[in-house]
């Protein structure tokens, strides 16, 4: 991108070619930009129905293609046939323009993801702020959609989405000013330069409070995405489906994209910010920048992790309960913004205390990973108690598509009587 | 300090809890999934499978009924058509019995008002047309006599007839009526 840009305007041709060429240039780059957001956000709905297919003992889409890996696609394909119902009692230009913005929010955004070292579209050097800024576009969207539809359950999630989206931009900014203080830059691609392949070099384990600072702002930014337990603008218990309730088709499809686009986006800034981007155990950024091999290995590396972050999200929608609004406000003002403020004031503290690189530096860093070390060993502990608890076993074959030889009549038994008498007499006759 | 302690022990109770609630969500990952994938991935057909008492589409041996028509009255809903009429002869036939199987609800009255034994529930519940009208089932091609007293027929293995009469199906506008000049049928022509 850049040595193209360098190529156009350090030619010699005349002023205006130069500008259509550049315009040409940016427009392939956000059309590149788009796609990639476009499927990052149609594979995320599939590992959301995946995920909670497992979780509640299911199976989830496995027919279209292999293990309805293309089921995205044919999501896709019924939501742009499907017809674009307009209420008649809706204001009707406003209606038809809510989505844009939520979708313009959530993938301009991707402009400024590092995917790879060499894999952004634009090195900004405000890029987290921008990040930060261009997804408040959404509640823009949400809040349109919301007045827009003349309904009263809608008018009722655009309005929480306001208050709750706005209220949640002051943890997550917080969150993240506590990495760029240690980082000294707000441009993505310096924050992923100034850490290492290696865990303890990551921003997370450096220090407690960044420990804490990235839960915080992974709960607050799951509050900005409108995931669940922090889904009340689309609360369907409760307000039908919230601001989207009177749309259908791809229209519906456009929030929706929005707010999975959202999902992969959070956690894409918590890969870059806390989990080290693209770095690779050992490799050094000077040795990352020339080789084609370690670019496409750090992308994988990034892919990994964002994704790994993301299972997360999803697990967590299939594990809590939706939070009242009070709940929600007081969450935010009472608990997530003092404890980012203190987060905030104890780096900086620590960063004035303790010198890079001194032995206090290096026992903290190692402090922090080994309490995430036992943090996890705990949990993967109780996952197998509670496995081990009702008498099951660990049965890996998560992505065996259930042939015949996995049913299990034990099952069988309870959903049907006559099947169990049919079964029982051959094995008393053997 | 009491206040400060609620605070800090509020904290320590949303991580421990959320820690353990995801631990049994994600207990779940690793576990098998208790789904039956229907209908291709059972060891045999559901259909094989159901209690012997279930109720599935109501199927009619014409060669048993009396036409007799209590099954008909004893429809609460009228999706059971019976139609007994004198052909040239004067011989008594019945002309029509059909059955508009996307009305019925199975309540199964019909079953246990059938004095002869000729109407019963089969297993069979899999029914998808590409119309509606083809679940209108007739359960003869042409007319037939009414069984006598003492009449003795070789019992259909269960779901046989319905089966036969799906695989064929009878759309009663396309024109393959039965010999008789009968009514359309009720759920759609617009009568009671």
């Amino acid at each position: 991108m850049d040595a193209l840009y360098e190529l156009i305007t350090g030619s010699d041709l005349g002023f205006w070619w130069k500008q259509l060429l550049l315009a040409v240039l940016i427009g392939a780059v956000g059309v590149i930009v788009f796609s990639v957001a476009l499927v990052y956000a149609a594979l995320m709905t599939y590992l959301e129905r995946r995920v909670s297919g497992r979780v509640q003992s299911r199976v989830g889409p496995n027919r279209v293609g292999p293990l309805g890996l293309l089921q995205w696609l044919a999501d896709g394909a019924k939501m742009i046939l499907k017809e674009d119902v307009i209420p008649a009692a809706a204001d009707r230009p406003l209606f038809r323009l809510a989505p844009y913005p939520v979708v313009i929010g959530v993938f301009a955004a991707f402009a400024s993801v590092p995917f790879g070292e060499w894999l952004i579209a634009a090195d900004l050097n405000v890029g987290l702020l921008y990040l930060l800024a261009i997804t408040s576009l959404v509640v823009v969207g949400i809040l349109m959609a919301g007045w827009a539809s003349n309904n009263k359950w809608s008018l009722f999630g655009g309005i929480r989405s306001a208050a709750q989206i706005v209220s949640y931009e002051v943890p997550t900014a917080l969150a993240i000013l506590v990495v760029v203080l240690m980082a000294g830059s707000l441009s993505t691609q310096d924050i992923i330069r100034e850490q290492g392949g290696w865990p303890w070099d990551w921003y997370v384990f450096r220090q407690p409070f960044a420990f804490a600072a990235f839960f915080l702002y992974f709960t607050a930014a799951l509050a900005e995405g409108n995931r669940t337990p922090f889904d009340l603008p689309e609360a369907e218990s409760e307000l039908v489906a919230g601001y989207n309730t009177e749309y259908s088709g791809m229209r519906f499809g456009g929030f929706y994209l929005g707010e999975f686009g959202n999902v992969y986006l959070m956690c894409a800034i918590a890969t870059l910010v806390f989990f080290g981007g693209w770095q690779i155990p050992g490799v050094s950024p000077a040795e990352h920048h020339g080789s084609w091999l370690w670019q496409i290995v750090g992308f994988g590396l990034f892919f990994v992790k964002a994704w790994a972050a993301s299972f997360v999200v999803v697990w967590l929608r299939w594990t809590l309960p939706r939070l009242r609004v009070d709940q929600l406000m007081s969450l935010c003002y009472r608990y997530l913004v003092p404890l980012s403020f203190v987060c905030l004031l104890g780096t900086a503290v620590l960063m004035m205390l303790v010198p890079a690189g001194s032995l206090f530096d290096s026992l903290l860093r190692f402090g922090t990973f080994g309490f995430g070390l036992l943090v996890a060993a705990i949990f993967f502990w109780r996952v197998l108690w509670h496995i081990r608890h009702v008498g099951d076993r660990i049965d890996l074959k998560i992505l065996a598509r259930g042939v015949r030889g996995r049913f299990d009549p034990a099952i069988q038994h309870r959903a049907y009587g006559a099947f169990r008498k049919q079964q029982k007499q051959p094995e008393e006759s053997r | 300090m009491g206040a400060l302690r609620d605070y800090f022990a509020a904290i320590g109770r949303t991580i421990v809890t959320l820690g353990d609630g995801l631990a049994v969500t994600f207990s779940y990952l690793l576990r098998k999934p208790c789904t039956i994938q229907y209908p291709d991935r059972t060891p045999e057909p559901v259909v094989s499978m159901l209690p012997e008492r279930s109720r599935g589409f109501l199927e009619a041996d014409v060669e048993v009924c009396t036409g007799c028509k209590l099954c008909e009255s004893a429809c609460p809903i009228d999706c059971i058509h019976v139609e007994i009429a004198k052909d040239e002869s004067g011989q008594r036939m019945i002309q029509r019995f059909e059955i508009d199987l996307s009305k019925c609800m199975f309540c199964g009255l019909c079953v246990e008002a059938c004095p002869a034994g000729g109407l019963r529930h089969s297993h069979e519940f899999e029914g998808g047309m590409g119309d509606v009208r083809h679940l209108y089932v007739s359960f003869l091609d042409e007319p037939v006599p009414p069984a006598k007293k003492g009449k003795t027929v070789e019992p259909k293995p269960l779901g046989s007839i319905i089966r036969a009469r799906l695989a064929r199906p009878f759309d009663p506008y396309r024109g393959d009526r039965p010999a008789s000049g009968a009514r359309a049928p009720l759920s759609r022509g617009g009568e009671p």
